[in-house]
């Protein structure tokens, strides 16, 4: 017996159009998804242009001036921005010189020297660190640290310090806790796990027989971390290192709890300051004239150029490494 | 001789190494149990059943964060809704249509940036799209700048996951003769439906704690209220409030609000971390 198929009746209706049925939905999917997609670049170039709006009032006043000033005086009227984009500085790279070392060492240790049994709590414990909120952390710096950091290494220093002597200059400053170098720990334990996960992982990329090779030459483990696995995986620890920086310097409530909040160009690491984004947080919602609220926004936008430059550097270094 | 004494400067100066390792993991390990310490003694020591029952307290009486919980929970909700929406289908775009094509990587590039950018810069344009020209804070306008943050995050782990789904899913699909938008629908969204999920859940960890964009959009709101374009009661700004003010019972409860806060968050970090474990491994 031998089947027979109509092909007279069944094949045109698929097979003349060319198209399956349901095509039509296609383009109006493919639109849709597009159009997400730019919604996401028209929000990137909206907060852009708004803060560039919002803050043309201040630049228009002060000019280049405005990242120069050193006052910032809400009843004069005065605007300028170098305290808080110097306190955002300072604060950054003082968080990334403490948190670097520590977080290099962490993933070495777990890399190559954790016992098995304590590599995954340890491991997962920092990561989930990592995505502790950070007015978790601002909490903490105010409570526990701050009081801390007044009562046994501020007031030592103060009361050994003679009058006039270098020492003096270097911690006068309210002893109360509150203070640039506090607010800096309070950052650099909170890009720590961040930047200690994403070195972890980084290591991990360096294949297995290079580093084997290097210890079967006889390499103790500094040098195969410094000479083999450190080259290995530079460009990205880079970018990961410049994305932890991008991380501090944006941090807004850890910093705002703990550094104090005073406008007066910083004279010393004891002296409490503000960053841009604490001065913003604090004041906005309390500034009355048309003009200082523009000056926020206007500090708003040279944080974003300041954050945007790092970003854009260590999305580029990183390539497509996962870093989310 | 020589090489004696260069034998021992290696072993020296890898011991000093390798202790250095082990005391900066003890270091940090210290400070964050530290700080995990604190907060369950004091988070714990404020937690009661009020807590859950009773709304934000004028200094001096008592009270609870009822009222924050519940705005938090409807602000963080919204976004997320927002934010799965257009994370899912930009990720899709990403991955299925933009090919190599500049604007694809443009779109990439940015949502990288905006991945990290500092979460206030949102918070004061939202603020100038949704808060000033209507003259008023409200729920939603915090909804939509925590939909914005929470966005990239979906975008990028739907492009990541939907990348490494093979490309035989979709040529089978498409031979079929089922249209490219079904077999992407119906075909890949079903089989990387646990990475998107994850990608949610990590997205909605992040948010839950945000604080500062809230700050010049949801404000905060004493009172219990479910209408969202109107100031809404958050836990985040409780806590700031809180944590900043010279009483007690106001630093109690925020002390109790940032328990809340980081096991929610754990809890969902935990989670989604499980479903990724147990998605690799099937």
């Amino acid at each position: 017996m031998t089947l027979t198929i109509d092909r007279t009746e069944a094949a045109p209706k698929t097979a003349v159009k060319g198209k399956p049925r349901g095509g039509a939905l296609d383009p109006f999917f493919e639109g849709l998804c597009f159009a997400s997609a730019t919604l996401l670049l028209a929000a990137m170039a909206w907060v852009l242009v708004s803060l560039f709006i919002g803050g043309w009032p201040a630049f228009h006043k002060f000019g280049v001036n405005f990242l120069f000033i050193r006052s910032w005086n809400p009843v004069t009227e005065v605007y300028g921005a170098a305290g808080p984009i110097v306190g955002t500085l300072i604060t950054a790279f003082l968080s990334l010189a403490i948190a670097l070392p520590i977080a290099f060492g962490i993933a070495v240790f777990l890399v190559e020297f954790c016992p098995p049994v304590l590599r995954r709590p340890i491991g997962t414990a920092v990561e989930l660190l990592a995505g502790i909120p950070s007015i978790v952390y601002g909490m903490w710096g105010l409570f526990v640290l701050a009081p801390w950091f007044a009562l046994h290494i501020q007031l030592p220093l103060l009361t050994l310090a003679k009058p006039g002597s270098l020492l003096e200059k270097l911690t006068s400053g309210i002893p109360n806790g509150a203070n640039i170098l506090t607010a800096s720990i309070i950052l650099a334990i909170m890009v720590l796990p961040f930047m200690a996960a994403v070195l972890r992982d980084l290591m991990l990329t360096v294949p297995a027989q290079v580093r084997e090779s290097a210890y079967g030459l006889g390499s103790s483990t500094m040098e195969v971390i410094t000479k083999v696995s450190l080259p290995y995986i530079k460009r990205s620890a880079v970018g990961a290192v410049m994305l932890g920086l991008g991380r501090a310097l944006g941090e807004t409530m850890a910093v705002t709890f703990i550094i104090g909040n005073s406008h007066a160009f910083p004279k010393n690491l004891f002296d409490s300051g503000s960053t841009i984004a604490s001065t913003i947080a604090n004041e906005f919602n309390e500034a009355t004239t048309e003009m200082h609220t523009s000056a926020l926004i206007a500090l708003g936008l040279v944080l974003f150029l300041i954050t945007f430059a790092v970003l854009a550097l260590a999305r580029t270094l990183l390539g497509r490494q996962k870093v989310v | 001789m020589k090489s004696k004494v260069l034998i021992a400067r290696r072993k020296a100066g890898n011991a000093i190494f390798v202790g250095f390792c082990w005391i900066t993991a003890a270091i940090a390990l210290a400070a964050l149990a530290a700080i995990l310490f604190s907060l369950f003694k004091d988070g714990i020591g404020a937690l009661n059943l009020q807590t859950f029952t009773m709304d934000t307290p004028a200094a001096g009486s008592p009270g609870g964060l009822r009222n924050a919980i519940v705005g938090s929970i409807m602000m963080c909700a919204l976004a997320m809704v927002i934010a799965v929406v257009i994370g899912v289908l930009a990720g899709t775009w990403l991955a299925e249509y933009a090919g190599d094509a500049v604007y694809g990587k443009v779109v990439r590039f940015v949502n990288d940036v905006l991945l990290s950018a500092p979460s206030i810069l949102i918070g004061l344009a939202i603020y100038q799209l949704l808060v000033a020209p209507f003259h008023g804070f409200s729920g939603l306008a915090g909804s939509v700048a925590l939909a914005l943050l929470a966005t990239p995050v979906v975008t990028r782990t739907t492009e990541d996951v939907l990348k490494l789904q093979p490309s035989a899913l979709r040529e089978a699909g498409v031979a079929l003769g089922s249209p490219l938008a079904s077999t992407i629908r119906r075909i890949l969204w079903r089989s990387a439906n646990t990475g998107i999920l994850t990608g949610g859940l990590l997205a909605f960890a992040r948010i839950s704690g945000e604080t500062a964009p809230l700050l010049f959009t949801a404000l905060n709101n004493q009172f219990f209220s479910l209408n969202m374009t109107k100031p809404t009661a958050n836990l985040p700004s409780v806590i700031f409030q809180g944590g900043l003010s010279a009483f007690d019972d106001l630093r109690n409860l925020a002390w109790a609000g940032a328990l809340i806060i980081a096991v929610a968050v754990l809890g969902v970090n935990i989670i989604a971390r499980t479903l990724a474990r147990e998605n690799r491994q099937s």
